[in-house]
């Protein structure tokens, strides 16, 4: 082996180490504290196959596995259309669209679940219907974002060369679109299966104990009734199942190849277009504002009347927290920014390692998407209880929960981005003389801005709606806004619900004016 | 890629200085105890002032750690038993009470304070102090009951009438403390094993159960301001009448629920120093605290239960729209202790599955 090569081996592995440690310490590390005290009996491992093999283990899995994979196909059903008309037209609006697409995904998950008992007629409000429903409204954004993102940068010139070859429509959807988006489908269908199959809030509020997932039955076992054996055994089933979805998802994406990159800007929709997009962008709207909209009004609604009372009270004291209610809008940007700067100190190099095939560190990235958020809050609570890791007790461990659940985000929006940038356009410009510094400034830099903002608006977005791993970590006088929702809620009183409600609608404000600032902050750097 | 390699050094560093400022603050405290860490569930409330009291006359600092309902919290200290988040715990109810004993959580604290309670509260076992109590019943929406022109129930007994079909929301009592509460009232009226006939007829006339009392109050019933239920009788508390009028968007002459008085089941909620406290002295005077006159009266306004100690001045709309049930319901704890699970699993049987 050359120099050079093992130079390049080097530089490869200490890209993957940041990654890897930090998975090893806050993962790896409380998982198997928490795993040993649940299975290790005086010295040796009890393994739960008893567990495994009940009645229970066996409904619940295979409720969890068919409501996940029905909640994908139809959130693919309506985020592929939408994702279209957002990436590969322009229009008047679309970037508003694009922020308000975001919002749901960060909506707590107790307080979508209360709109959509609100919504829904009776009898449908505690079906598996609405349970569906609920996960299409949350996850539409993650389609619309993966895909969009890589759709828009896909070259239009190949449909025009289909189109002139005389390809139908449906024809060229099918066999060009479909194979083209293989990679960047494959990430986001992993992802929204992977949310749907981990599936807590949702289920407990619209399911009751009639529903359950793993995860909502992990964490009746463990915080609820404190039977740690079969708690751990169906979190390791729960882990088993998303590591080999990782794999196949993976698999499936390294085989399907990438697109290439575009060089014109996106088009406005024209002639029948125009009602297409229109009908899509309408249609998509109304099934995704209705419970956000539901929710402004109940913020806004003040014994018989309207009014703002409900904000304005954000400033009082009040006994269901610690402390004023403004103050957890202000620990949640906090956390949030933290969580995104770890997420993307991480992500970045861990998403080049991927593209570069690194598989294993793909399902390692992955799985605490997998992994249940009471059993990983049991096992901070075990392994950091010294120095110099005495985090448990600590506001900082919060940011740190919450980057493990934005770090996929970010792994994610990268790595088709990354494995799509053609080696050939560096080339290329190389040979017509261009420096290093303006390949990277006028070929790579543009080809990767946006998938980065991408990645960057997608972490600080999960990071500000996190419940489940912030709930078991978060200090009752560090509260975040969905933490402090969910305190609100727990009181009975008109007041505290509609101080709960017009928290949620500031969250939502926060997002969509992130959501906004980033696209606007692409139209300043000059693209598009 | 190599835009990325070129961002990576910076990626580097922006991850050391994160460690670094997350290992500077794990390592803020110092040796001699300045604070103490109160373990306790989400519904744990105390005024402002109240709080300040205590950190002034002791001179610590109160850390408070909430995490989940009773249970939960109750489980993440059996999970830290030896080696706990804090320094005392709060929010162990009787039924649960040998749980703690058991998992050898607790160290023995008798607190002088003691002689000053309500005869009832005055000799607890020495690992636990009594705070306050809280009476589980069932609550009924006033509006819903007259616009349909039907009686609201009076008795456990009557909700097996037809006119009550599809009316009642429970919580499970494997999951949560007031739907646990509710189970024992059951057992304590009818009997064992005639609460199973009970719940027998309770299901055949449409009882719906949820996991915890948020989704059966917020979200189920509909006498709750906000809610968006359908059914106006749910399992609550004596106090939660009280509290629709307090936390009102708008002045309530009366309040929108009521309590019924029949049936209603008293949990106890208890303090205790924890095993390996890293500051039992200052656990001693916070459980103190919490019996002086000074907490005990902020009990009933912050966390809508009654207080302990004899001769507390109730709030006003305590007086007016709580029910303080003269003769509550209530199990021998050794009696809970040993039927507990095989109870909550035949009700699981008998109403779920």
């Amino acid at each position: 082996m050359d120099r050079a090569r093992r130079a390049l081996r080097a530089r490869h592995a200490a890209t993957a180490a940041l990654p890897v440690a930090f998975l090893a310490v806050f993962f790896l590390w409380p998982l198997v504290a928490i795993l040993e005290r649940s299975l290790v009996v005086e010295g040796s491992v009890d393994l739960p196959f008893d567990v495994l093999t009940s009645d229970l283990t066996r409904e619940v899995a295979w409720f969890t596995l068919w409501q996940a994979t029905v909640s994908t196909a139809l959130t693919l059903l309506v985020g592929l259309p939408l994702a279209w008309a957002l990436s590969r037209f322009r229009f008047r609006g679309r970037s508003a669209v694009e922020a308000l697409v975001l919002v749901p995904f960060v909506l707590p998950t107790v307080v979508v679940a209360t709109a959509f008992i609100a919504l829904l007629p009776d009898g449908v409000e505690r079906s598996v219907w609405a349970i569906l429903l609920a996960h299409v409204f949350f996850n539409v954004a993650v389609v619309v974002r993966i895909v969009g993102a890589f759709w828009a940068g896909l070259d239009e010139r190949l449909w025009e060369a289909a189109a002139t070859l005389g390809s139908p429509p449906v024809d060229r959807q099918l066999r060009l679109t479909l194979p083209l988006l293989g990679p960047a489908l494959a990430s986001a269908a992993s992802i929204v299966f992977l949310f749907c199959f981990t599936s807590f809030g949702v289920i407990v509020v619209l399911g009751g104990p009639r529903y359950a997932t793993l995860e909502s039955e992990i964490y009746n076992q463990a915080a609820r009734l404190f039977d740690l054996r079969t708690a751990a055994a169906l979190a390791l089933l729960q882990l088993a199942a998303v590591a080999a979805t990782v794999l196949v998802s993976g698999r499936l994406e390294r085989r399907l190849g990438g697109g290439r990159a575009r060089g014109r800007p996106a088009p406005r929709p024209v002639g029948r277009e125009r009602l297409v997009v229109g009908a899509i962008v309408a249609g998509s709207l109304a099934l995704l504002a209705l419970p956000p909209l539901a929710l402004v009004l109940r913020s806004l609604s003040v014994g018989d009347g309207y009014g703002i009372d409900h904000f304005t009270s954000l400033a009082d004291e009040t006994p269901a927290l610690f402390v004023a209610p403004w103050h957890a809008i202000a620990n949640s940007l906090l956390f949030a920014t933290g969580a995104t700067a770890i997420a993307l100190a991480v992500g970045i190099p861990a998403a080049v390692a991927v593209a570069r095939g690194r598989g294993g560190l793909d399902a390692l990235l992955m799985l605490p998407l997998g992994a249940s958020a009471a059993m990983l809050g049991f096992g901070f609570l075990l392994a950091f209880d010294d120095p110099p890791l005495d985090l448990r007790s600590s506001p900082a461990i919060v940011p740190v929960a919450q980057a493990l659940v934005a770090l996929p985000f970010v792994v994610r929006s990268l790595v088709p981005a990354l494995r799509a940038v053609d080696a050939r356009l560096r080339e290329a410009a190389a040979v017509l003389g261009a420096t290093p510094g303006q390949v990277r400034r006028h070929v790579e830099l543009p080809l990767l801005a946006r998938p980065l903002a991408v990645a960057a608006g997608l972490a600080f977005a999960v990071s500000l709606g996190e419940f489940g791993a912030t709930v078991f970590v978060a200090r009752a006088d560090w509260p975040t806004v969905p933490v402090a929702i969910f305190r609100f809620l727990g009181r009975p009183g008109a007041e505290n619900v509609g101080t709960a409600m017009a928290l949620c609608v500031v969250l939502m404000a926060i997002v969509a004016a992130v959501a906004l600032l980033s696209e606007r902050s692409l139209l300043l750097g000059g693209r598009r | 890629m190599s835009l990325v390699e070129r961002l990576l050094p910076n990626a580097l560093g922006a991850a050391v200085v994160a460690a670094a400022v997350l290992v500077g603050a794990a390592c803020g405290g110092g040796d001699a105890p300045t604070e103490v860490v109160l373990v306790t569930h989400d519904s744990f409330a105390v005024s402002k002032g109240v709080r300040q009291a205590f950190e002034k006359e002791s001179g610590l600092s109160l850390r408070i750690l909430q995490a989940g309902d009773a249970n939960e919290a109750l489980n993440r200290a059996l999970l830290t038993a030896g080696d706990p988040q804090g320094d005392v715990i709060f929010g162990i109810d009787d039924s649960v009470l040998s749980r703690a004993l058991e998992g050898d959580l607790l160290e023995e604290y008798v607190s002088p304070e003691l002689a000053a309670l309500e005869p009832d509260f005055e000799e607890p076992d020495p690992h636990v102090t009594p705070v306050d109590h809280g009476e589980v019943c069932l609550n009924v929406d006033r509006a819903w009951f007259a616009e349909h022109g039907i009686a609201p129930p009076t008795s456990l007994a009557d909700l097996r009438l037809p006119r009550y079909r599809n009316l009642l929301v429970v919580e499970n009592p494997a999951t949560s403390s007031p739907g646990l509460a509710f189970l024992l009232a059951t057992v304590a009226t009818f009997g064992d094993p005639g609460w199973q006939a009970y719940w027998r007829d309770l299901r055949a006339n449409g009882v719906l159960a949820v996991d915890g009392w948020e989704e059966a109050y917020t979200q189920q019933f509909s006498g709750a301001a906000g809610s968006p239920g359908k059914r106006p009788i749910v399992v609550s508390y004596a106090t939660s009448p009280a509290a629709e009028v307090i936390f009102a968007s708008k002045p309530l002459q009366t309040s929108p629920t009521a309590a019924v008085e029949d049936g209603c089941y008293r949990q106890v909620e208890y303090a205790g120093i924890l095993r390996g406290a890293r500051n039992e002295d200052g656990g001693k005077q916070l459980i103190d605290f919490m019996l002086s006159e000074r907490f005990q009266s902020d009990v009933p306004g912050s966390m809508f239960v009654y207080p302990v100690r004899d001769a507390v001045e109730l709030p006003e709309a305590f007086v007016e729209h709580a029910v303080a049930p003269a003769d509550p319901l209530q199990l021998p704890a050794e009696r809970i202790d040993r039927n507990r699970d095989r109870w909550v699993d035949r009700w699981t049987e008998l109403v779920v599955r």
